[in-house]
C-alpha cells in the first residue's frame, strides 16, 4: 500500500494466542488502545472508540487467529471506511518459538486525513505513481526504530 | 502548528505529483519551474499549480534571481512532518509495550495455574 506507513514491533514473552487475545479483546483493547472499546471482532463488523469525551467509528476488516488483525479509523463520522478515508491499523503475529511472539503493527493512510474529495479520486487514479524517495525514506527510518 | 497550517501541510504531501516535484527540489538544491517541468510527466501549468500548493503549505520558497524564479524547500518545515509521523510512530511504541506488559503478565498467570 502506498503512502506514509507507520511500522513498528515488538517481541513478546507470550505465544501468539495470548497475544492475540490482549489485541482483540475489548476489555483488554481498552487498556492499551481507547478508554471505551465498543466492538466485535468480526470482518465487517462495525464498533466504537471512545477517547475521554472523544472517540469514533472503527470498521473490522482482516480476522485471521491468531495470525493477523485489521481495523480502519478516523474515518468521517457518516461515511463507510475505505481506503481513501481512513487509516488502516494491521497487526501481524509471528511465533518466534513456542512461548515467544513477534507483534508488527502498520498504521497507513496517514496522508489522507483531510483531503478534499476531488484530490482523494485523484490519489486513486495516480498512485501507482512514483513517490517521492525523501517519504519512503521517512518510513524507513520511522520503521528501523526500535521501541 | 495550527490545525489548518497541519492540514494544509498533509494533503501538500499525499499528492504523489507534487511529492515528485517536491523531491526533485530535495535532491537539486535551487531550481526554476522549467527546469522541474522537463524532468516530470506532466505539464508546466501543473507544476506552477504544484509549487502553488507547496509554497502555500510553507514546505517550498521562492526567490527572484534576474528574470528567473528559483524555488527551494523549507528544511524546517519538512521537519515538522517528519515530527508529526514520529510522533505517531512513539505513540506505537507506548501501546505496544502496555501489549506486551499485559500478553506477558497473562502468560505468565496461566503457566502458574496450570503449574500449581
Amino acid at each position: 500500500m502506498p503512502g506514509l506507513v507507520i511500522e513498528r514491533e515488538v517481541v513478546i514473552e507470550a505465544p501468539a494466542e495470548v497475544v492475540w487475545r490482549t489485541i482483540t479483546e475489548p476489555d483488554q483493547m481498552s487498556q492499551w488502545f481507547a478508554d471505551r472499546v465498543e466492538l466485535v471482532i468480526e470482518p465487517g463488523a462495525h464498533g466504537y472508540m471512545g477517547f475521554g469525551d472523544q472517540g469514533g467509528p472503527v470498521v473490522v476488516e482482516t480476522v485471521d487467529p491468531p495470525a493477523r488483525f485489521s481495523f480502519r479509523w478516523n474515518h468521517p463520522r457518516d461515511e463507510e471506511p475505505t481506503a481513501g478515508n481512513s487509516m488502516l491499523v494491521e497487526f501481524t503475529l509471528t511465533p518466534e518459538g513456542s512461548d515467544r511472539t513477534r507483534l508488527r503493527v502498520t498504521e497507513s493512510g496517514h496522508e489522507l486525513r483531510d483531503w478534499p474529495d476531488a484530490e482523494k479520486q485523484r490519489y486513486a487514479d495516480e498512485h501507482q505513481e512514483g513517490w517521492a524517495e525523501y517519504l519512503d525514506r521517512l518510513a524507513a527510518v520511522l520503521a528501523k526504530g526500535q521501541p | 502548528m495550527t490545525a489548518q497550517a497541519d492540514d494544509e501541510l498533509w494533503s501538500a504531501i499525499a499528492d504523489p505529483s507534487r511529492r515528485r516535484v517536491l523531491d526533485l527540489l530535495v535532491s537539486h538544491g535551487e531550481v526554476s519551474a522549467s527546469w522541474l517541468a522537463g524532468r516530470v510527466p506532466f505539464s508546466r501549468q501543473a507544476v506552477s499549480k504544484h509549487l502553488v500548493v507547496l509554497e502555500q503549505a510553507g514546505l517550498i520558497s521562492r526567490r527572484k534571481q534576474g528574470r528567473e524564479v528559483l524555488y527551494q524547500v523549507e528544511a524546517g518545515r519538512l521537519d515538522q512532518a517528519t515530527q508529526a509521523m514520529a510522533d505517531q510512530a512513539a505513540q506505537w511504541d507506548r501501546r505496544l509495550a502496555t501489549i506486551k506488559r499485559l500478553a506477558e503478565a497473562a502468560h505468565a498467570e496461566a503457566k502458574k495455574r496450570s503449574e500449581s
